[in-house]
């Protein structure tokens, strides 16, 4: 979260976002082709998705249920009837010359999402008009820089259902709505509903954007409202939305222009010249005539089966940051950071806190540790050679202080880069091969080396002898450190 | 006797006998083919050479003794608007030339299944959108009957080819009429089974809600073999009917006592031929005296069915057609050509958009050109209301119409068309003149509901005269069983047409 | 019922048919002409009647998320008329956007 401007805008900025998210099914919406990303161009293509003469669409239950789950999330409200229609437009990666789309009776509507702040300076509810289910197009690849050559059309994507999800124009900065869209990513991960890769195109976003400026009679001036497309980032969409915001008021400084007084423009978000762009405006781009699809039938859904889907999805992250921070006794902002980290994190968290029988432990482990060590490899939880007992095993023996922690890291370290267990690990380093006679040989020439400790612990001191730890490690790092401590303790009272 | 005089039932029962083989039947008919398509033109494309393949493997596995299916060796000839594998599908278009599919059509998929021998593929009005079969491409098919005349459409090509004995039957499909009405035209017999009773899938669209597909065939016993292959369930077309499909050929013998055949008044109106009444009324009698009743029924908003269907058929034409635009197949305009079809001095904003426009510019006919204009306008933001909302409302009286009367009646009989065959170029300045040709068919689509007509009468000059009856949804045994009882009694669809014996 | 010469050619871009000039005045007079016919349903008092988009009173037509075999790409661009064996070639559509 970013700090406040120092000095706040003259404006607010009033936003509201239309999201695509790709359904993690197995098939397309309407055919059997797998959608599976990353395939060689047009492999995974058929009649349907071809839109090849007198091919037909029937509806994947999956996709509809999956679409289901993420509006009951967003607490909307679920229509009893709904049908779909076409939305006619000619585009190349559009191959039936129309998108099998909802218009006036979608499968969800009226529901809302809050964006949390765990510090606790803001939690306001989003407003979400409407979430609809709708079939993907295709992908069209050209040349930028041959300029002129053709455009090639890959139609593997074309009919990958996509739910459309559009808010209220709620969200009041572009940070605000960064955090939002980073809010609903985390739940319709959480979900299973879509993995949300923005790179690999599971997750678009465009913004509608526009200042409402208090003037000084009292009046409120509303810019006209610009629609922000091309953003390949929440990143990109705030600060594509700080710019936009910026470029209106200096519009509404220059020109004056009111909403209402405009068509509404769509602007293009140049990420590498960070400023967007007017993209042309088609007269007749926005009669699609929409129509009933005659090659679907209408779906029902009973309160049954809205209850059972219900009964299926999980806790969300708003219940989950609640319930973990109780469970394991650790701080909000702690499960706030484990929870945005994703359901399979919170999985290992849980596993390693329940074997060590202590959450913040466990928590420190996973943030310091377990998660930099992620980051640094670009790896997922899924594919992390140190599982969640191997960890439980290694933050038991610190706490039996077999070694300190630091001594831990190293041998978390050793095991990661080995592949090999905690038990070997810390067999091969020899902390449990060190003789007792080794050890009191050793504690003998510290204790002879330091008189002034020896004075303290005689005189009652006896955290005093902390301070042999230290270079009893460096004649011998792999003594344990709580058996030094004991030793001289025991030798220097039977002095 | 020649194959080609034989009914596709007794062909069938032939061939399993081992009277006729498979080979010699095929052959028969494409010899009838080779000798007079070049004056009727029903087909787009003869497909000899798979005809004769299929028909040799079905002898060889009869011979060997192995299982045959249900059509085994029965030659079908399928209207140019069902998708064949690596066959040319164009639906008379030049928009589809070269087009070749990667699957098969459903029905052509229960046909192959059932052994049948698929001899080409019929002409038709181009995309099935005319009453004439004159909006082919590829020129227009003439009547058997009288070759100055038209056969009826679209699936004209269909019928004139089993008028004149080139396919036992063949495969058509009707959104307002085009099986019906040139099966009447023709002097054969033609079902429109109920919307969904036979899948779609593979069935190069027209108007989806519309669309259905059916048997033409020279009897309705030979309807009723063909339908028992072609209809069931499919779960790859969403509005195909998930009802069991019943033994059609053994639903024929139950007699016609106590059958309630309806009337309607309105049919009667300005406009009707008198020589088509004469026919009509003569068939209203023959079914009184097999033991049938008959009442006088209303359909008050059947005079607005044409209206209805010419707007929702073109509004959903306009979205099906849109796929046509040159982009992953079918016909592309040259951007060198010289004869490029103009932009109405328009401007065009973009290579691309060019390509599309003058892609469809030069690929479709006048008459689809005319639907997918008025469709597009139908539904077009200020008018969807007016025009296509409209006429949904209209469709549900009209429904609402033949729900009411099938609560009195069994079937609804009468005319299929308001005149027999006219001539060549008699219509093709006016359309709307043309529309009127579905005057009698449209509202069978609009309600969903099935209807089958066949010929019931002969005028002075011998033009058949077509008969339709219309019954509730999943009627066809009962439609099958009063048209097979009615050619029972009478010969008027075993007259063949003299000028191309 | 008479329409617009210059609403028809807008109608045709819609619809992205390209009409020359001869083709635009007899569409303009045929559609006038169709559309005052059609207008015949205007007659009709269907304030209380609710559409029926289509004959069949199903619902709930779905298929199980199970996947079925894709075309080869050789079948999938077979009646292209323009593709470089991966991919269906069109006029560059550079600053050009569909929907979404
Ligand atoms: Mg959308
Ligand atoms: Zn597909």
């Amino acid at each position: 979260m970013t700090k406040p401007a120092a000095t706040p805008e003259p404006y607010t900025t009033v936003i509201g976002l239309e999201v695509h998210v790709q359904l993690q099914t197995n098939t397309k919406l309407f055919c059997g082709c797998s959608t599976k990303f990353g395939a060689p161009p047009n492999t995974q293509v058929c009649p349907v998705c071809l839109g090849l003469p007198g091919s037909l669409p029937v509806m994947n239950r999956a996709a509809f249920q999956l679409a289901m789950k993420a509006a009951l999330a967003l607490e909307c409200r679920i229509a009893p009837f709904t049908k779909w229609d076409r939305k006619n437009y000619f585009y190349p990666d559009l191959p039936k010359g129309y998108q099998i789309s909802q218009f006036d009776l979608p499968f969800s509507s009226d529901g809302w999402l809050e964006v949390v702040d765990p510090k606790g300076a803001f939690a306001r509810k989003v407003g979400i008009i409407r979430v609809h289910l709708e079939e993907d197009a295709g992908k069209s690849m050209h040349d930028e820089a041959a300029g002129t050559a053709d455009t090639r059309i890959d139609l593997n994507r074309a009919g990958t259902p996509l739910c459309e999800i559009v808010t209220q124009p709620d969200l009041r900065s572009p940070q605000e709505a960064r955090a939002w869209l980073n809010e609903l990513k985390l739940l319709l991960v959480y979900l299973g509903v879509s993995d949300c890769n923005m790179q690999e195109g599971s997750l678009r976003v465009d913004a509608n954007v526009n200042l409402h400026i208090p003037c000084p009679d009292g009046s409120v001036a509303k810019t006209p409202i610009v629609e922000i497309k091309n953003m390949n980032s929440f990143r990109s969409v705030e600060r594509a939305l700080i710019y936009e915001a910026a470029r209106q008021y200096d519009e509404w400084q220059a020109t004056g222009a009111e909403l209402g007084t405009t068509p509404k423009q769509t602007r293009g978000w140049d990420d590498p010249a960070g400023v967007t762009r007017a993209q042309r405006h088609k007269e007749e781009s926005s009669d699609y005539r929409y129509f009933p699809d005659p090659d679907l039938v209408p779906v029902t859904v009973s309160e049954a089966e809205i209850a059972a889907v219900r009964a299926s999805m999980g806790a969300p992250p708003t219940v989950l940051r609640t319930t973990l921070a109780e469970r394991w006794k650790i701080s909000a902002y702690d499960a706030d950071v484990l929870v945005n980290q994703g359901r399979e994190i919170v999985a290992y968290f849980e596993e390693v806190a329940t074997r060590v029988g202590e959450g913040k432990v466990a928590s420190n482990w996973l943030q310091q540790d377990v998660l930099r060590t992620l980051n640094e490899r670009g790896e997922a939880i899924a594919a992390f050679p140190i599982r969640p007992d191997a960890l439980a095993d290694l933050i038991g023996r610190v706490q039996q202080g077999d070694f300190d922690t630091s001594r831990g890291r190293e041998i978390f370290a050793e095991v990661l880069a080995s592949g090999r267990s905690v038990a070997d690990v810390v067999a091969s380093l020899g902390i449990a091969a060190v003789g007792d006679d080794e050890l009191i040989a050793l504690c003998r020439e510290l204790i002879t080396a330091n008189p002034k400790i020896v004075a303290d612990v005689q005189g009652g001191k006896e955290q005093a002898a902390a301070g042999l730890i230290g270079q009893a490690k460096k004649k011998n790092p792999n003594v344990n450190p709580a058996k030094v401590r004991q030793t001289c303790i025991d030798l220097i009272k039977a002095m | 006797m020649q194959p080609a005089e034989l009914s596709a039932v007794d062909l069938v029962a032939a061939i399993r006998q081992g009277d006729l083989t498979a080979v010699q039947c095929t052959e028969a008919f494409l010899e009838r083919v080779a000798r007079l398509d070049g004056s009727i033109n029903a087909f787009l494309k003869v497909d000899r050479e798979g005809a004769l393949a299929t028909a040799a493997a079905i002898d060889a596995r009869r011979k060997a003794g192995k299982p045959l299916g249900a059509l085994a060796g029965l030659p079908v000839a399928v209207k140019d608007a069902l998708c064949t594998r690596d066959l040319p599908t164009t639906c008379a278009s030049k928009m589809l030339a070269g087009f070749r599919p990667p699957y098969d059509a459903d029905t052509v998929a229960r046909l192959r299944a059932a052994d049948a021998v698929i001899v080409g593929k019929t002409n038709m009005d181009e995309f099935a959108m005319g009453g004439s079969n004159e909006n082919s491409a590829f020129g227009p098919v003439k009547n058997p009957w009288d070759l100055a005349r038209a056969p009826g459409g679209s699936s004209g090509g269909s019928a004139a080819c089993v008028a004149a004995d080139m396919a036992p039957v063949a495969i058509g499909s009707d959104t307002g009429g085009s099986i019906r009405q040139p099966a009447g035209l023709c002097g054969i017999t033609g079902l429109k089974p109920t919307y969904g009773r036979v899948s779609r899938r593979g069935l190069v669209a027209f108007a989806s809600s519309l669309d259905q597909i059916g048997p033409m065939a020279r009897s309705a016993a030979d309807c009723a073999l063909v339908l028992e292959t072609i209809a069931g369930h499919d779960p790859l077309d969403s509005t195909s009917l998930a009802a069991d499909v019943p033994r059609y050929t053994e639903l024929l013998e139950q007699p016609l006592t106590g059958l309630r055949i309806g009337r309607v008044a309105d049919h009667y109106a300005a406009g009707l031929d008198p020589e088509v009444k004469r026919g009509v009324d003569e068939a209203f009698a023959v079914f009184e005296a097999a033991g049938a009743t008959i009442h006088e029924v209303e359909l008050p908003h059947a005079k607005y069915g044409v209206p209805t269907y010419y707007l929702i058929a073109p509004c959903e034409a306009s979205s099906n057609l849109a796929r046509f635009d040159g982009a992953h197949y079918g016909h592309r305009s040259n951007p060198e050509g010289s004869h490029r079809a103009g932009s109405g001095g328009q401007a065009f904003e973009s290579p691309l958009v060019e390509m599309y426009c003058r892609s469809r510019g030069e690929g479709f006919g006048p008459e689809v050109k005319r639907r997918i204009m008025l469709g597009t306008y139908a539904l077009s933001a200020g008018y969807y209301d007016a025009y296509y909302a409209k006429a949904l409302k209209v469709r549900r009286l009209i429904r609402q119409d033949y729900l009411d009367a099938f609560e009195r009646v069994d079937l609804i009989g009468g005319p299929v068309s308001a005149t027999p065959a006219f001539k060549l170029g008699e219509k093709t300045g006016d359309p709307l003149a043309m529309y009127l040709v579905d005057l009698y068919t449209v509202a069978t689509n609009l309600a969903g509901v099935g209807g089958i007509s066949f010929p019931c009468g002969f005028t002075r000059g011998g033009l058949p005269v077509g008969f339709q009856l219309q019954g509730p949804a999943l009627a066809e045994p009962l439609l099958l069983r009063a048209a097979d009882r009615f050619q029972r009694l009478t010969d008027w669809h075993l007259r063949r047409p003299k000028q191309i014996a | 019922m008479t329409l617009a010469r210059k609403d028809v050619a807008k109608v045709a871009m819609l619809a992205r048919l390209a009409l020359s000039d001869a083709e635009l005045d007899t569409m303009t007079s045929e559609l006038s002409k169709i559309v005052g016919f059609v207008s015949l349903l205007e007659e009709l008092d269907t304030s209380a009647v609710a559409p029926l988009a289509h004959p069949l009173d199903t619902q709930n037509a779905f298929r199980d998320d199970v996947p079925r075999p894709s075309l080869t790409t050789a079948e999938a661009l077979q009646s292209a008329p323009h593709h470089d064996g991966e991919c269906f070639l069109v006029p560059a559509v550079l600053g050009e956007t569909g929907a979404a």
